[in-house]
Parts: structure tokens; C-alpha cells; sequence
């Protein structure tokens, strides 16, 4: 995104966080910049949502500090959530009211000026496509408008920062992208720094421009998608298994020679080769040219699944 | 504080719109003027009366308006008037109005969306305690001036200034025994997370210590100091003095003597062991307005530090608790 601008906005400090004996958040380090959108992603019960808490100011940290926009969340907690919109996991409104009425409360408890607040709400409605629905009760609505109206109640503080706490859980893949183009449209129409919490990688690494991942309470990985892969899996883009008769020496010389191929691994008959282009045809040529068997051939692209699998395989 | 009042405007809004405040306002006003009929007959017909199933203390004297609040039909096994029906019902209201405080917004997945906005926690407890407060206290005044108007025009002997200031003080002492039924029912809101075991634990404490102890101390008292045959008069006193004490544990009875001795000023003491019927015999010597609260500013203080008990308990465990969002 062209509209990150090198301001930090979240900046956490050697955070921890213990319960009991528990530490559910370990020394997390971790800065996020105006215009981001950042996903915080790893299974349930990794620490995510109480970072989120700390962020927030609901629940204080053992150790360490975050601050928000240069206010400390643990100390200034009312400073912080008038900047910040969050969307809870578990989110809920007031049944019997209207769509209408919950985010008027919302409005008021922003002290958002009352001559501003019909056209806001109207506003925020209509970015999630709820405009006709404003006047209807929340008891009527599905779990996906609900989620929409989620967003709309976040924004109508105007926030700076937006929290989301699995935003996709649950709903279907149609209405979960509708809600991430939702994000990525705020995000450079407005300027809105997202940070999303999420367990459903592939939905949500999409929009991201950076990801952190977490597991048991520590961050283990923070960066770029792309950079993230190749930090993890020695190098490269492509991963290509192949399986065959006999794998001689020269024929692992021949492929390393090949353009573009980084790295030639041998497993008795299994050859793992990592390149930075799909180089499968030059492969296959190559080994039929030598008058060899080839019995299997897979390619893998380092998605954030490898990445996620890779991280959590020991759990 | 803003953060208060706007949940303040939200809740007030939301009992004046919800079934429960309406069918306790129409029961409230029904028996309200029920009883303000039956006083208003039994004043009426009291100086020619010769009917003595009527609990008539009626003299014409000062305090005559009072007679209102205070006078009832003895037929039935216990003298029911306006006081003894407040007394009942008032925590009634308070517990309905404060089982789900927060309960409720946890339960709904509300408190999380709440809490970060910029307001302070206690905001959302506080605002919702105020506006119960406020409700509570719309309905028990209206009820008492519509009973006030209707007795004016009615028995056509308007209050006296004290009068006026006593059924003022049997207002706050309603709103404060109200008070501490809202706040020992929001502490089981802010402790029990399923809504129903904050009420069914609410409930049976309200009917044992309102209809049941009453009963269940007397006959304590007798098991701790036996009254037998021949017993001395010393003993029997003691038996009497343990009996009210161990009553007075229930709210209720504190409640009961500080309005009575508030509402009728012709009780001179507050010994509950003396029948209706026994004082009904007294010869009425109204106390002044002074002498009456000094009777009952001991009770009085032991409600509202009930009240303020029980609102801190919930204030504090509210403030800590862990807000996780599953």
C-alpha cells in the first residue's frame, strides 16, 4: 500500500502478560505504522486478543508498556479509545434496539456532536450496506450484517485505528471478502491503520500489508509476506519435490546449474529443489534427457499455510 | 461522568420501554389505589363507626392525613396497609431492576463493545445504578401523590407542613430500602454470569427475610430464652427484647418500623411484640416530627449502609474484573 506513511501507531515494549502462572503473552515487541493494515495471526488462545485488552486498556500488562499514537494504553486508557474503534470476537448489540439506535449510544458514549450524529450513522451504514436496513431491529439481522454493522459501530468515531478481532470467524467466504475489501477500501479512502487478529490465514493474509505471527504467547515471525517465506524456507519462492529412479550426482549438479534454481537438496531418491521461478518443464526435460524415471513431481508455493504449518508444526 | 450520563439516558429509556416496568408500575398504582380506597372508607365511616373489625385510630386530631398511608382492614390475618405493602413490594422492583445489570451485557457479548469506548468502567455500573434509582423513585412518588391527591379531595382535610415533610421522609426511606434491594441484586448481575441464578438467588432471599423471618425469630428467641409457665416478667422481657432484635436482622422489619413511626406518629415505641390491636387501645399521643426521627434514625442508617454496602461490593468486584472478550 502506497499510503503507509512511517509514523508508528502501535508500539508495544517487552509486553507480557501472566495469569496465574500462565504467561499468555511473552516480551512481545512489535510496531505498527499509520496506514497499515497488520494481521496479528495464530491459533486460538495464542495471546492475541489479550494483546488486544492491553491495547485497549482493559486489562494491564505485567510488564513491558504499549502505547497507542504515543499514549500509553495502561495510563491513559480513555486517550487511546477515542482513537481506536474495536471490533470484539464476540460481538454483540442491543437485540431490541435498531441499528439505528445502537450506533446513536455508540455516538454519544464518543461524544460525538449531536448535530453530526444522523448523518454519521448514515454514513457508516451505508460504507457496510446496511443503509436500509437503519431502522430495523438487531434481532432480525443474520451473524454476517451483524458483523457489518460491527464495522459501521467502529467507525463511527472516526477512529485512526481499527481493531478487529477475527473479523471472518463464522461467516461464509462471500460475505468474510466482502468485509476485507470493506477493510482495504477504509483503509485507503480514509486512511484507517487496521489491525486484524485472525486464525484464517488465507482469508486474511490477502489484505495484509505486513503479518506478525504468533504462538504460545510469543511472536515468532513479523513481516512482509513475501519476506516472511523467504526468511523462513532457506530461499526462495518455489519448493519442488520430485521423486526418482536414482538421483546421481550429476543430475543434482545439472539442476543446480539450472537459471533461476537456488538450492538442490538430496534424500536418497527424493530431490527437494527451492527456485524463484516455476522451473518444473526445465526439470522434467532434464531428467528424461538423462534417461531417468521420474515418479513423482509437487510443487509448493510458500503460502502463509506453509508459513502457519511450518510455525505450529510442534503443537 | 458524561460517560455515566449517556448510559444513564440509555438505561432510563430502556425501563420505561421494557414490559417488566410497566406491569410493576400497573400493579404498584392498582394497589396503591386500593388502599388509599379502603383508608379513605375506613375514614369516613370511622367517627360514627361502632364496627370494630375496622382498625380505627382515628381521632380527629393533627395528623389526620397521615391516615391515608396507615389505616387498613383488620380482617384480614395481618393488618395490610399502604406502609406493609411498600415494605413487600418495593424490593420487589429493586431486584427486577437489578439482576441483569451487567450480567445481561456480558452475556450479549455488549461489554466488550462498551468498554472501549472512551468512558471509564465504572460509568456503565454507575449509570445504570442511577437510573434505577431514578426509576424507582418516579414510581414510588407518583404512586404516593396520586394517593396524596385523591385523599385531599376525598377526606377534604388538607396536610399540615409536617405532614407533608413526613410522607417526603416515608419517600426516601422507600427509595433507600429500594436502593439496597437494586444493589444486593446487581451484585449477584456482577457475580453470577447466568441471569436466571442472579434472580433465583435474589428472590428467595427477599421472601425469607421478608415473609419468613419474621416469623422464624420469635420462635428462636423462645428456643434461647424459654418463656415457661410462671416465668418472671424479667424474663419474659428478655424473651420479647431478643425476639424484635433478631428480627431487626431482616431488612424488612427496619424498614417497617422506620416508616411506621414516620407515617403514624402516635407510636410511640417501636416494639413489634405489641399487636394492632394492642395499640389500636393506646391512647394516641402523636410524637413530633423530631421525636419520631430520633426513633428511627438507627434503622435508618443501618439500611443506607446496606445500600452503600452492597453498591461498593458490586463497584469494586465490577472494576476488577478480568474483561476477556470469550
Amino acid at each position: 500500500m502506497n499510503n503507509v506513511i512511517d509514523k508508528p501507531i502501535i508500539i508495544a515494549e517487552n509486553l507480557t502478560k501472566q495469569y496465574a502462572a500462565k504467561t499468555v503473552v511473552n516480551n512481545l515487541n512489535l510496531t505498527v505504522s499509520e496506514g497499515e493494515i497488520f494481521g496479528l495471526l495464530g491459533p486460538n488462545g495464542t495471546g492475541k486478543s489479550t494483546i488486544i485488552l492491553m491495547m485497549l486498556g482493559l486489562t494491564e500488562p505485567t510488564a513491558g508498556s504499549i502505547s497507542i499514537d504515543g499514549f500509553n494504553s495502561t495510563k491513559e486508557p480513555i486517550k487511546v479509545k477515542r482513537i481506536t474503534g474495536y471490533l470484539p470476537e464476540r460481538l454483540g448489540f442491543y437485540e431490541d434496539m435498531t441499528a439505528r439506535q445502537n450506533l446513536k449510544y455508540t455516538a454519544d458514549l464518543n461524544s460525538v456532536p449531536a448535530k453530526d450524529i444522523e448523518a454519521k450513522i448514515s454514513e457508516v451504514l451505508e460504507i457496510v450496506g446496511l443503509e436500509k436496513n437503519k431502522n430495523s431491529l438487531v434481532r432480525t439481522f443474520s451473524k454476517g450484517m451483524k458483523q457489518r454493522l460491527g464495522i459501521a459501530d467502529v467507525l463511527v468515531k472516526d477512529p485512526r485505528l481499527v481493531i478487529l478481532d477475527e473479523p471472518t470467524e463464522g461467516l461464509d467466504i462471500k460475505i468474510a471478502n466482502q468485509i476485507l475489501e470493506n477493510i482495504q477500501i477504509l483503509n485507503r479512502q480514509k486512511n484507517i491503520t487496521f489491525l486484524i487478529c485472525s486464525h484464517q490465514l488465507n482469508l486474511v493474509q490477502r489484505i495484509c500489508t505486513r503479518i506478525g505471527i504468533m504462538s504460545k504467547g510469543n511472536l515468532i515471525g513479523e513481516g512482509r509476506i513475501d519476506h516472511l517465506g523467504r526468511g523462513l524456507f532457506s530461499a526462495g519462492k518455489y519448493r519442488i519435490e520430485i521423486e526418482v529412479s536414482e538421483a546421481p550426482a550429476q543430475i543434482i549438479d545439472k539442476i543446480k546449474g539450472l537459471d533461476k534454481v537456488l538450492s538442490v537438496d538430496k534424500k536418497e531418491n527424493v530431490i527437494e529443489i527451492t527456485a524463484d521461478e516455476d522451473v518444473r518443464s526445465a526439470i522434467s526435460k532434464l531428467i528424461i534427457d538423462n534417461n531417468l524415471l521420474l515418479t513423482r513431481m509437487n510443487i509448493k508455493d510458500s503460502s502463509l499455510e506453509d508459513i502457519y504449518l511450518k510455525y505450529f508444526k510442534e503443537e | 461522568m458524561k460517560g455515566a450520563l449517556t448510559v444513564f439516558r440509555k438505561e432510563i429509556g430502556d425501563y420505561f420501554g421494557s414490559k417488566i416496568f410497566i406491569i410493576l408500575l400497573a400493579l404498584i398504582y392498582i394497589a396503591g389505589l386500593g388502599f388509599a380506597y379502603l383508608s379513605i372508607q375506613a375514614i369516613k365511616s370511622a367517627p360514627m363507626s361502632t364496627d370494630q373489625s375496622l382498625l380505627v385510630k382515628v381521632f380527629i386530631d393533627e395528623m389526620f392525613f397521615l391516615k391515608l398511608f396507615t389505616v387498613g382492614e383488620l380482617r384480614a390475618i395481618m393488618t395490610f396497609n399502604f406502609v406493609r405493602f411498600f415494605g413487600a413490594f418495593i424490593p420487589l422492583i429493586g431486584i427486577l431492576f437489578g439482576f441483569n445489570a451487567i450480567n445481561s451485557e456480558r452475556n450479549s457479548g455488549n461489554i466488550s463493545r462498551l468498554l472501549a469506548q472512551p468512558i471509564y468502567r465504572d460509568s456503565l455500573i454507575n449509570g445504570k445504578f442511577l437510573a434505577g434509582i431514578t426509576t424507582l423513585t418516579i414510581m414510588i412518588s407518583s404512586i404516593v401523590f396520586i394517593v396524596m391527591g385523591i385523599g385531599l379531595r376525598a377526606i377534604g382535610v388538607p396536610p399540615s407542613s409536617e405532614e407533608i415533610l413526613r410522607i417526603l421522609i416515608f419517600i426516601f426511606i422507600c427509595i433507600i430500602y429500594g436502593m439496597f434491594w437494586m444493589s444486593l441484586s446487581m451484585l449477584f448481575s456482577v457475580l453470577m454470569k447466568n441471569v436466571a441464578a442472579a434472580i433465583l438467588t435474589a428472590i428467595p432471599i427477599w421472601l425469607f427475610l421478608t415473609f419468613f423471618w419474621p416469623y422464624i425469630a420469635p420462635q428462636l428467641a423462645n428456643q434461647i430464652v424459654p418463656v415457661l409457665d410462671g416465668a418472671t416478667l424479667a424474663t419474659q422481657l428478655k424473651n420479647l427484647s431478643l425476639s424484635v432484635d433478631l428480627m431487626r436482622i431482616s431488612p424488612f422489619i427496619l424498614f417497617y418500623e422506620a416508616t411506621a413511626a414516620i407515617v403514624d406518629p402516635t407510636l410511640g415505641h417501636l416494639s413489634l411484640a405489641v399487636s394492632d390491636s394492642d395499640l389500636s387501645k393506646l391512647i394516641a399521643n402523636p410524637l413530633s416530627l423530631n421525636q419520631s426521627f430520633i426513633q428511627i434514625w438507627p434503622q435508618l442508617i443501618v439500611i443506607i449502609m446496606l445500600a452503600i454496602i452492597c453498591f461498593a461490593v458490586s463497584y469494586i468486584i465490577f472494576m476488577k474484573q478480568e474483561i476477556r472478550s470469550t
